[in-house]
């Protein structure tokens, strides 16, 4: 499975993750370089929409600067965003973010799949998604959307996940690039430039 | 798979045939909603979704309906109805008149939030809540007042939140599986379309409201429609955002305050 994933440029990182997820960007987050060269994008399922506290705690793990999306910002190198609870990401063709409070999409707001997809329109080739542990589909549609574009899909080792079922139904339905558990997936990330 | 040229086919068609501007909404999150209406109503391609909207009048009203994101709450944010209370409130009680436009308020519940408040501040009597959308249809609930009973629970659990002390099931009347809110917070609400790309200015209030409509336009429009809020609000105003929007980096910034927290911003000039 090893390949030339070393001289494809990265122009922006998602990452997607529902129940089990945390934990593993808790341990993931201290792994990663300092001064990633590209933008990197957390969509996760929360339980708790009210809880703004979650992207202190992200930061806290992180030596790259890490914020909630306001609508609009600029999508910068080097930042880690997070979805707000309660709207889906979306990303404009100048690389703006943009906020959408539509109906819930397999009972998620944000839904994986949205930002994937329109990322992949946006980004092409120069996306990598990486799909993390959850107990429902979302994210699957959103990463074949990524492969059609020309982008990169990653899932996590399903069993080294708390909730094996999301990043299982994907490798059962696309070609997926790469499945790590975190040790690899960070060392992976680290070497994308 | 539409195209972009293809979306822009279709917003010049709707300006020039009906007036109505969608050029300048979020282009990712219209075009989502432009496919998934085209799947909702089963057209073959794009092509035909657009020959229907250019030869049948009739089918604009289901596209605006559609395309435009109706969702809504009542007492959504609680935080931010409990700083209206805490904060707002005392200091419009001061006017011997209040005037509120809700900015985009879909289906109502916000509107009917803010007249629970305002009764409950004892300020009903001598205030007037403008309710504008650009959607005549939404508009049409909110002159009915009327909500799924099976929502109540949640509502009644923001409104707690957002500091209510009263019974919140004192406020409707159930029927049907419906509640029915009461005529005493209906009559104080003027229901009107206006459209924020192209209508001006029709009143000067205290407060406005526009949360979550500013999220589909882009930057520029986002600014015009800011500028239109500074020429509508009477002086020490008070501008009340979604929780995700804001006025920083917009050109009307500098005569504003933010209060705190939330994002509720104070005409200053
Ligand atoms: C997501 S809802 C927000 C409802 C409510 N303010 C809230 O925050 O819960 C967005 C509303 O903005 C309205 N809208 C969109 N474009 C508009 C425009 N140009 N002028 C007025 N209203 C508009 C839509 O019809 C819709 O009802």
């Amino acid at each position: 499975m090893e390949e030339n994933h070393l001289n494809r440029r990265c122009e922006l990182l998602l990452i997607g993750g529902s129940a089990g997820s945390l934990e593993v960007l808790f341990r993931l987050l201290p792994l990663l370089r300092a001064d990633l060269p590209f933008p990197v994008a957390l969509v996760l399922h929360r339980r708790n929409s009210g809880d703004s506290t979650l992207s202190e705690l992200l930061a806290s793990k992180t030596l790259n600067p890490t914020q909630e999306v306001e609508d609009k910002e600029p999508v910068t190198p080097g930042t880690i965003y997070l979805a707000p609870a309660d709207y889906h990401l979306l990303i404009e063709h100048n690389r703006t973010f943009s906020l959408d409070y539509s109906e819930k999409i397999n009972f998620s707001r944000p839904s994986i799949d949205v930002t994937f997809e329109s990322a992949a329109e946006v980004y092409g080739p120069g996306l990598v998604a990486i799909l993390l542990s959850g107990a429902n589909e979302d994210g699957t549609s959103g990463l074949t959307a990524v492969k059609q574009a020309g982008g990169m899909a990653v899932a996590q080792n399903p069993d080294t996940a708390q909730m094996p079922f999301m990043p299982h139904y994907a490798i059962t339905h696309l070609p997926i690039d790469h499945v790590f558990d975190t040790i690899e997936m960070a060392a992976f990330i680290n070497s994308l430039t | 798979m539409i195209e972009e040229e293809d979306i822009d086919l279709l917003l010049n068609d709707l300006f020039d045939l009906y007036g109505y501007d969608f050029t300048r909404y979020s282009r990712a999150s219209l075009k989502r909603r432009i496919i998934r209406l085209c799947s909702l109503d089963k057209f073959p391609s794009f092509a035909e979704l657009r020959y229907r909207v250019r030869n049948d009048p009739s089918y604009l009203k289901r596209f605006v309906e559609e395309v435009t994101v109706n969702v809504t709450e009542m007492f959504r944010d609680p935080a931010f109805y409990k700083s209206l209370r805490e904060e707002v409130l005392p200091v419009l009680g001061t006017k011997p008149f209040i005037r509120v436009w809700h900015a985009g308020c879909s289906t109502g519940e916000e509107v009917y939030s803010m007249a629970i408040l305002l009764k409950e501040a004892n300020l009903l009597r001598r205030s007037l809540l403008y309710a504008t959308d650009l959607n005549p249809s939404v508009l049409e609930k909110v002159r009915k007042g009327i909500f799924p009973l099976a929502l109540m629970k949640q509502y009644s659990e923001s409104y707690i939140s957002s500091g209510g002390t009263a019974d919140f099931s004192s406020y409707y009347t159930a029927q049907y599986g419906q509640a029915k809110f009461d005529s005493e917070l209906s009559e104080k609400i003027i229901i009107s379309t206006h459209n924020l790309v192209s209508d001006s200015s029709f009143n000067e209030f205290d407060l406005i409201l526009c949360r979550n409509v500013l999220i589909y336009f882009d930057k520029e429009l986002q600014d015009r429609v800011l500028k239109l809020f500074d020429a509508s609000l009477g002086t020490l105003g008070y501008l009340a955002l979604g929780t995700k929007e804001t006025l920083k980096f917009s050109a009307v910034q500098h005569k504003f305050k933010q209060l705190n927290r939330e994002k509720i911003w104070k005409k200053i000039i």
